[in-house]
């Protein structure tokens, strides 16, 4: 029997990549990576189930398979649809893609408040990446935003009901990370809401992980709240000794005190370890954790702002440029002394000027 | 030609004897002597096609099921009947509930479905009665439970009844409602012929087609199939609504005009108090809306016919769907920017809220259509509205997002001018509450077009 699994050739945006079967169009595209990657909302790869209700990422498939070439007759979601071997899938190289995604994105801001300068989310808020990315620079609603009344989550967890775009995670994140689903979405169409029944507060021991999933700031952490901005705040790798969870965290630090502790999230904002209430809430000092060291944040994140680590410029290759190799660019004093070798290159100021040899004797 | 109506008018024909007596239940006897594949492959021969509004063929549907070993299948009746405009299996259910219990039965026997539900939405309450009083009948005289007619096949209908939400009409959102979840849409693949209720392989049927195998097995599938024209074969059910002499039920076999249809005797009448017709939609409240002249003659100038093919000759630009059957008549005093807004209101109201561009773009929609219709429009709001109804369309998970769109579209794209009065003329349209009449003499066509 053979050991090998048959790959699916899979040509997302005239790059092919092989994946195994079952792979959807947006893990696929995450392999790839970079532009090519549709944005995503609501899918979460750790939730099951998750996917599919935001739009973001609809694609246009402009072959089946190798099979059954025929191209899909709609856009589909590519977070939610399989690949076959031989799929030919178009994401930016596809006007009509483009334009629906600007719709969705526009649709997706309807409603919301847009109250970036008070939100707590902003600046690691998926939405602002995501209208900033795809989106319009005005919007054509002129009503009123929906508003919801108030509603109390208990003391950990805040809940901005106006904020949410419906993704559905944090009620996926409760139904597989805890015991018992608390909080779930009542009413339907413009007018649904998160919400628990009956006022109940959310006090699973996990349940700290709603406000890690939520790409908007419609869960917040009410014990950072509006105490920081999250991109003054540095992120630092740390663990501790946590008998409910892994105790694997990012703590979010200025100086030496801790604003907030976060779940370690990778390059597609998803939480790779979930942590427990306790970590989350209660460790809010330096002393009860081992940090490791400072957290790799994408330089396109507005948290990295001031401080660009791993941040490699792509030399520029001026033999390409100037179409010959160019002379090395050396201490003009090592080749010649023609201009006066005490003089310290370094002291003049500005641009050399052919003064600045002649009086030396200044 | 009347199939499923032939008994309607008899009295009693709700009760299980007077039915008997009228050569009710027929078709079991038969099809219990014939195998599943046999009735399946009788049902593709009909060319039966849905009659809940896509119109898709029963047969293949059918032939989809997956049928793996140790799991069992379902049968899923949707009386979810919840389109505007569209009443039908409402009649059907009332007064003729053993005949759907009777195509209940052959349909379970053909797909092998031991537990078949019949998904009923909740404002029928009474309609719940009546099935129950017909499933218990049935029941007493040995046509449902354990080993029906000593075959060996043991099957139960249970009825659901729903919430009352027009998107449970959606299979899928009709399964996670049935299974007692929040009727959200689920995305599809995988599609229920593979993983249904309870993740069960489950065939979703209307009330009407589940009816409609109960002749197709008396009379035979070609039979059936030499009924109406083309691949519109057989009877279809109309509920006629709106501004016509005889609003009702009638039961066509699509070969009639749209014309002869709207207005002769024996069916609709024409148009009431003497008005003119302006503007029909012909297969329930999300299929486009067509003007008078579009609706008699197609854009090639052929006459156009009751038929899934005839109404949807020429696309959206210039046909629309037989869709459900619900055919909502207007006459020169309706106003299509007022009725664009209702149906607006309507889908805004019965998003499921999902996914976003139906749950925050009908709100909009809505929103927009409420202020041409109160004279606060814009010009530009038209291409706006054209805009966002283009957004919706095709990019959401169920199909009541492009429901939502489609008369939108359909209402702009046939009747902008009216929608430009609203705005150019806020005071008096305002004042009277119905648009151009111009609408109903029907535009010359020139033939090369």
């Amino acid at each position: 029997m053979s050991e090998q699994t048959p790959k699916f050739k899979v040509t997302i945006d005239n790059i092919t990549v092989e994946v195994a079967p079952g792979t959807t169009i947006l893990n696929a595209a995450r392999m790839i990576g970079g532009d090519v990657t549709p944005p995503a909302m609501c899918y979460y790869s750790k939730l099951e189930g998750s996917g599919g209700k935001c739009r973001t990422c609809l694609v246009e498939v402009s072959k089946g398979s190798e099979k059954d070439p025929r191209p899909m007759p709609k856009l589909v979601a590519s977070c939610r649809t399989t690949v076959m071997d031989g799929m030919e899938v178009k994401n930016i190289t596809s006007d009509k893609v483009l334009d629906a995604r600007k719709g969705v994105v526009e649709m997706l801001l309807v409603n919301h408040p847009l109250d970036c300068p008070v939100c707590d989310q902003a600046g690691e808020c998926h939405l602002q990446d995501l209208s900033y990315e795809h989106g319009a620079s005005t919007t054509r609603y002129e009503f009123d935003r929906r508003t919801f009344e108030k509603e109390d989550l208990g003391d950990y967890i805040s809940l901005h009901m106006t904020r949410c775009i419906l993704c559905y995670r944090c009620v996926y994140t409760a139904e597989q990370l805890t015991q018992k689903r608390e909080h779930g979405v009542l009413d339907r169409g413009d007018h649904a809401a998160i919400s628990t029944l009956l006022g109940k507060s959310l006090d699973n021991e996990f349940i700290g992980n709603v406000i890690d999933v939520c790409p908007v700031g419609a869960l917040t952490d009410k014990t950072f709240r509006f105490k920081n901005r999250v991109w003054f705040t540095k992120p630092v790798d740390a663990h501790c000794d946590c008998k409910t969870c892994g105790g694997k965290a990012r703590l979010w630090m200025r100086g030496d005190e801790v604003y907030r502790v976060t779940a370690r999230k990778d390059q597609w904002g998803e939480v790779e370890e979930w942590i427990c209430n306790d970590c989350r809430f209660h460790k809010k000092s330096a002393k009860d954790w081992v940090i490791e060291g400072p957290s790799k944040i994408s330089r396109h994140s507005v948290i990295s702002q001031g401080h660009y680590v791993g941040v490699k410029k792509q030399p520029v290759l001026i033999d390409k440029v100037i179409g010959k190799d160019p002379k090395m660019l050396l201490d003009i004093h090592s080749v010649s002394d023609v201009n006066r070798p005490e003089v310290e290159l370094s002291k003049i100021a500005g641009p050399a000027h052919s003064d600045d040899f002649k009086n030396t004797g200044k | 030609m009347k199939l499923l109506l032939e008994h309607a008018h008899v009295e009693g024909i709700r009760y299980y004897d007077t039915y008997r007596k009228h050569g009710g239940y027929r078709s079991v006897e038969k099809a219990f002597k014939m195998t599943p594949d046999e009735i399946v492959e009788e049902v593709k021969k009909s060319g039966l096609r849905g009659r809940g509004g896509a119109g898709f063929p029963t047969g293949m549907k059918w032939s989809f099921l997956a049928k793996p070993e140790g799991v069992p299948r379902h049968l899923v009746c949707n009386a979810d009947e919840s389109e505007p405009g569209t009443f039908k299996d409402r009649y059907l259910m009332e007064f003729l509930p053993h005949l759907l219990i009777e195509g209940l039965i052959v349909s379970s026997f053909a797909l092998g479905s031991h537990a078949t539900y019949i998904y009923i939405r909740g404002e029928y309450a009474w309609i719940v009665d009546i099935l129950e009083q017909a499933i218990a009948e049935a029941k007493n005289n040995g046509w449902l439970g354990k080993n029906i007619l000593n075959t060996g096949f043991d099957c139960e209908i249970y009825v659901q009844r729903g919430g009352g939400a027009y998107i449970c009409g959606e299979e899928t959102a009709l399964i996670e409602s049935l299974e007692g979840k929040r009727g959200n849409p689920r995305i599809k693949p995988p599609f229920p012929a593979i993983q249904g209720v309870w993740m069960r392989p489950t065939v979703v049927n209307n009330v009407e087609t589940l009816a409609a195998v109960v002749p197709i097995i008396n009379n035979g599938g070609e039979e059936y199939a030499k009924i109406g024209v083309g691949r519109s074969t057989g009877t279809k059910l109309l509920s006629v609504c709106g501004n016509v002499k005889k609003p009702g039920i009638y039961e066509i076999d699509m070969t009639q005009s749209v014309e002869e249809f709207i207005f002769s005797d024996e069916y609709c009448g024409g148009i009431a108090n003497g008005k003119r017709l302006k503007a029909c939609i012909p297969g329930g409240s999300s299929v486009p809306i067509l003007p008078a002249n579009l609706l008699l003659k197609t854009a090639k100038g052929e006459t156009r016919y009751m038929n899934y093919e005839s109404l949807s000759d020429g696309g959206f630009a210039t046909g629309s769907m037989m869709g459900s059957g619900g055919f909502i008549v207007m006459d020169e005093d309706q106003c299509v920017v007022r009725h664009t807004m209702t149906l607006a209101r309507f889908y805004n109201h019965e998003s499921c809220g999902q996914c976003s561009p139906c749950r925050e773009g009908t709100g909009w929609m809505y929103k927009i259509l409420k202020n041409i219709e109160y004279g606060k429009g814009k010009l530009s709001d038209i291409d706006l509205l054209w805009d966002i109804q283009r957004k919706i369309e095709g990019n959401t998970i169920c199909p009541l997002g492009d429901a939502a769109a489609w008369p939108v579209a359909a209402a702009i794209r046939h009747f902008r001018d009216e929608f430009e009065w609203h705005v150019n003329n806020p005071d008096e349209a305002q004042n009277r509450n119905f648009g151009l009449a111009h609408y109903a003499d029907p535009i010359h066509i020139p033939a090369g077009a």
